[in-house]
């Protein structure tokens, strides 16, 4: 079923200041599907997103988005690709002097030359579609962090992108963004017919609404599968994320030299 | 104790190799600039939006500043030049000082602080939140978008705003001569207008604020770009942006001057 990939990752490696992030990583989205990219902090997903929309290359394997490898693409190529592409970013990434309208305008007006009373009509949709119409004139100091990422989702599907990638979506929200994030994020794949990849780590939120799940631990696919494939899961490292524990393959501590030693227990004192 | 010694030397020579891989990233930076500023053509709105908070935003600073040191080269200069006896010279004095040295030099240095820190700072803080990321995703090029726009702002202000000091600076240079000290109103303008020539002083002078113009922009926008993404590292890139234009300036200044005014 290679056909209706949106997304392909062959045996993709990356390595930042000769440390190895990323160690063959295989990985296949489908077109309409919420995939979540799971696994601990800082273990490279999302270096995987930026892998993907081609901001780093990789040092061996391939990625394939729409059919182009991206990490063979020249410049001007890599761009037209990258219209049909969105990310929210962790933080939503704002352009901070200006109005949320503009920021929702910003791609229609750089992209195409649409009269300003579509580009109008158009930004108050995205906007309603988040539920942020209201918010048109505010300035993004102005927003909570929740409104902020709904701001953000509202410019990032402003070109209706095929493919959607969100950075830890999910973090710092409270209850009600919380669950206002995850349903976004299930709409609007279904309604605008796109391909979510969702980078995190909240198990709850991203089960409730993810087909596929990949888990990534030292920069390889630890396990995959549906959300009932990976909750039934017997590998340790998979049973430790999912259920949250403080000790298991990845230890509580990090490698440290002897406690007793470091103490200067067992020495004679003088 | 040779061990230390081969760490100090090994130690410079990875300190040479950065600042020769930095110089070398700047100038590539530069290029791409150059290369990437077509778009402007067809939306000059972006640029004139950058004068503003670059040119306009710094003209206060400048017109003040002028005022003084035009106000303390009319005191000094007249305090030196009536030992001599050619106080009459003092017009001659202010503005040849003015246009060839303390108008690009100081202007320079003032717009370095007050210009390219905000530069650095906005740069940098749009790396740090993301936006320049978010914009590259978004199939808009941050240096055609962003850099560009600023640097020429940059560009067009210095040249502008050294004339402002220059200009400022002489009527402070008058405020002390003519109407506090006293001396001539006539003789202080006529000599002025003769001593000083278009090509060799005032041309010479928009020159070299033209190229102080080019590199503090540049600085200031590659110290922005290349900010490591946190607050403290923005910090630091702000404050590098102040030594780096600043020594920029003057050694710039030293060249060109040895080249304009040699025999």
């Amino acid at each position: 079923m290679t056909d209706d990939a949106l997304v392909e990752i062959e045996d993709l490696h990356f390595a930042y200041g000769g440390k190895a992030v990323l160690q063959g990583i295989n990985l296949r989205a489908r077109r309409g599907q919420v995939v979540a990219i799971m696994g601990a902090s800082g273990g490279g997903k999302t270096t995987l997103l930026r892998l993907i929309c081609g901001q780093l290359r990789p040092t061996a394997g391939r990625v394939r988005v729409a059919g182009q490898v991206v990490n063979e693409l020249k410049r001007r190529e890599l761009y037209r690709l990258r219209r049909r592409m969105g990310m929210l970013f962790q933080f939503g990434a704002l352009f901070t002097d200006m109005s949320v309208f503009d920021n929702v305008a910003f791609q229609l007006r750089e992209h195409t030359d649409l009269p300003a009373d579509m580009i109008r009509d158009l930004v108050l949709m995205k906007l309603h579609a988040v539920g942020l119409r209201g918010a048109a004139g505010l300035m993004p100091a102005q927003l909570s962090g929740g409104m902020a990422r709904r701001a953000s989702l509202a410019r990032a599907i402003a070109l209706d992108p095929e493919l959607m990638m969100y950075d830890e979506p999910f973090t710092g929200l409270d209850p009600i963004s919380l669950a206002v994030a995850g349903n976004l994020i299930r709409r609007l794949t279904d309604t605008l017919g796109m391909t979510s990849l969702v980078v995190t780590h909240d198990v709850q939120e991203s089960f409730a609404i993810c087909d596929y799940v990949y888990i990534m631990a030292n920069g390889v696919i630890a396990a995959e599968g549906t959300p009932a494939d990976i909750e039934k899961s017997d590998l340790p490292f998979v049973r430790q994320f999912v259920r949250g524990e403080i000790d298991g393959p990845v230890p509580f501590h990090m490698p440290a030299p002897d406690y007793a030693d470091d103490l200067g227990l067992g020495q004679a004192h003088v | 104790m040779f061990s230390a010694i081969y760490r100090g030397v090994g130690g410079i020579g990875r300190r040479v190799r950065e600042g020769v891989w930095t110089l070398g990233y700047a100038t590539r930076f530069f290029v791409a600039i150059l290369l990437r500023s077509g778009d402007l053509l067809r939306r000059p709105g972006l640029v004139l939006r950058e004068l503003y908070y670059v040119g306009v935003l710094s003209v206060i600073i400048i017109l003040v500043s002028s005022l003084f040191v035009g106000m303390v080269l009319g005191l000094q200069g007249y305090e030196t030049l009536k030992i001599y006896g050619s106080d009459s010279a003092l017009g001659v004095l202010v503005a040849l000082s003015l246009t060839r040295e303390l108008g690009p030099v100081v202007a320079g240095l003032l717009f370095a602080s007050r210009a390219g820190t905000a530069i650095t700072a906005e740069v940098g803080l749009m790396k740090t939140t993301e936006q320049l990321s978010a914009m590259e995703i978004m199939a808009v090029d941050p240096i055609a978008r962003v850099v560009a726009p600023r640097f020429w702002a940059g560009v067009i202000s210095m040249p502008l705003l050294a004339a402002m000091f220059t200009a400022t600076g002489i009527f402070g240079g008058y405020l002390v001569g003519v109407v506090l000290i006293g001396l001539d109103d006539g003789t202080f303008w006529s000599q002025m207008q003769s001593a000083v020539e278009w090509h060799h002083d005032v041309l010479n002078g928009i020159i070299k604020s033209a190229v102080f113009g080019v590199a503090i922009s540049v600085i200031a926008l590659f110290e922005g770009f290349d900010a490591q993404p946190t607050a403290e590292g923005v910090a630091l890139a702000t404050t590098r942006t102040v030594v780096v234009s600043s020594l920029a300036i003057l050694g710039l200044d030293f060249v060109l001057t040895a080249f304009m005014f040699k025999g």
